[in-house]
């Protein structure tokens, strides 16, 4: 993507913003509904990866970029993930 | 000058700024890693769910959300060519970074008067640790966009300029996301 050319309109990134705004919100009421506890974790980890996902794809226009700006970034999240979910396990955080 | 790649066709910089944010992830996940390892371990208090506060965080993630919105529109106005507009925007990013970063002084300060010092317990440690380097990320932020904001004030606006901002834009924007993650892990998974 050339540097002086727009990825998106105004409008656009508004609309992102307010999705982004809502699902906080959503988070938060999640967060003091009791009946929802047994459900919570789930719950949360999907809006997080929904709001990482929109501000990455969106906000740093991983979208409208090349394929390999997306390797580059994904296999970072992919080791950064690995180490995280393989030290909880050594660690018997899910034992 | 920054020059197109010979095989990638992406500009240098921005291929290393990428680079450097993979690098970042890894940073980030051996920190939260810690934290999540240790959480709910502590022997001693005060316990993170007589200290934290919801609300209050949620309005400052709220404040960072919003400022990643300023990022890039004012990434999007400097692609127009108005300069006053991507000005006033940067200046809008940093001052919404620096309220982001009087929240979090103010959270410390009040953990600290409730007696949660850094060697307190495993929560204090990884906690401070954890959140302190983000705050350190997003005051990095901060000066940079600064400098862009004075920067900006003259010259003109050539496509090396608007690579400038957009890769400033990209940083802030990951400062952004790592925050949504450890809003979710620290204070709402607490």
């Amino acid at each position: 993507m050339a540097a002086g050319h727009e990825h998106a309109s105004t409008r656009f990134y508004v609309a992102i913003a307010v999705i982004l705004a809502v699902l906080t919100a959503l988070e938060v009421m999640v967060f003091f509904i009791e009946a929802l506890r047994p459900v919570l974790t789930p719950l949360l980890l999907i809006m997080m990866a929904a709001k990482f996902f929109l501000v990455a794809a969106f906000f740093m226009h991983l979208r409208f970029d090349g394929r390999l700006l997306n390797v580059v970034f994904a296999w970072g999240l992919v080791v950064a993930t690995g180490i995280t979910l393989a030290l909880m396990a050594v660690f018997g955080r899910f034992s | 000058m920054s020059e197109l790649a010979p095989v990638t066709g992406i500009r240098n910089r921005k291929l290393a700024m990428w680079t450097f944010i993979g690098s970042e992830c890894m940073l980030f996940a051996t920190l939260i890693s810690t934290y999540m390892v240790y959480r709910g371990r502590n022997l001693i208090g005060p316990y993170p769910h007589e200290l934290l506060n919801v609300p209050f965080i949620t309005v400052t993630t709220f404040v960072l959300l919003m400022s990643s919105l300023c990022m890039v529109l004012a990434l999007a106005a400097m692609q127009q060519g108005n300069r006053r507009q991507a000005r006033f925007r940067l200046f809008l990013t940093a001052a919404l970074g620096l309220v982001f970063l009087v929240g979090q002084f103010y959270e410390f300060n009040h953990f600290h008067h409730e007696g949660l010092g850094l060697s307190r317990n495993l929560f204090s440690s990884t906690f401070y640790i954890l959140t302190g380097t983000h705050g350190a990320h997003v005051l990095g932020g901060v000066i940079w966009l600064s400098t862009l904001f004075l920067r900006l004030g003259s010259g003109p606006i050539d496509a090396e300029r608007i690579e400038t901002v957009e890769i400033a834009g990209l940083y802030w924007h990951f400062v952004d996301a790592v925050w949504i993650i450890l809003f979710t892990l620290i204070y709402l998974l607490a």
